[in-house]
């Protein structure tokens, strides 16, 4: 099912499970509105997440899959936060999946 | 992917994965594919090395940008690959100085090796995929 994202009277495309088509469009704010469909509460420990997934993709031009993207939080935050077990606390339907999307980013290929 | 190669010979157990890069980068998604497959085994700690010969050695080399053309630059992930513990990265020399390329790559990395230290290295792998 399609979801129409509607944001500041503009409809922003995205694909089938809501993610943007474009990430040049995202802003906070926009992500707040897609969290918001899916009834989920973006806190503090999840900016920081959606924050480090968006820099890793205009850094490295790919959304890290959840391996990567403990072994890349590592440095930043030190070893509790860079678990797998933490970020699926943040994050239940699969850390990568779900930050990647909030940060306005294209869903990674490779499934988790 | 065009073909894939199975060593034969006892010697070839310990290295995992090999990934021959042999075409140049943006003409074709030949790299992109090859990438994927490498990004794919480091996300699941399936080791694999990159060898880069032919014209494939100019996905190395520093400053360039796909975005020009309209392309996801996807050498620029190549930065990233610390993340997917692929610290084995190979280029042979001889197709470097037939194409009068210099040694500046946009990753710290690489091991430069002669031909014949390019194909001992290919060697020690079990499985090798050719892009």
């Amino acid at each position: 099912m399609a979801i129409a994202l509607t944001f500041q009277n503009k409809i922003i495309p995205t694909d089938k499970q809501g993610y943007l088509l474009d990430h040049l469009l995202w802003q906070k704010d926009l992500a707040l509105v897609m969290a918001e469909h899916d009834d989920f509460v973006l806190t503090d420990a999840h900016w920081e997440v959606i924050d480090f997934v968006r820099q890793f993709y205009l850094t490295y031009n790919t959304s890290p899959a959840i391996r990567a993207l403990t072994k890349a939080m590592k440095s930043e935050f030190g070893e509790a936060k860079a678990s797998s077990r933490y970020l699926y606390k943040l994050f239940p339907e699969g850390p990568a999946k779900q930050a990647t999307k909030y940060a306005g980013l294209p869903k990674p290929a490779r499934c988790i | 992917m065009t073909s894939i190669e199975q060593q034969s010979s006892s010697s070839a157990q310990e290295n995992g994965l090999a990934i021959i890069n042999s075409k140049a980068p943006f003409s074709s998604t030949h790299g992109k594919d090859a990438l994927d497959i490498a990004l794919i085994f480091g996300s699941f700690e399936q080791k694999v090395s990159l060898f880069f010969q032919g014209d494939g050695v100019y996905q190395l080399i520093a400053d360039q940008d796909g975005s020009l053309l309209a392309i996801k630059d996807y050498l620029k992930t190549f930065s990233a690959f610390e993340f997917y513990d692929i610290e084995d990265i190979y280029v042979c020399q001889q197709s470097l100085s037939n194409r009068q390329l210099d040694e500046n790559f946009h990753i710290d990395e690489v091991k430069v090796l002669s031909s014949i230290e390019f194909s001992a290295a290919l060697n020690r792998h079990q499985h090798v995929l050719r892009f």
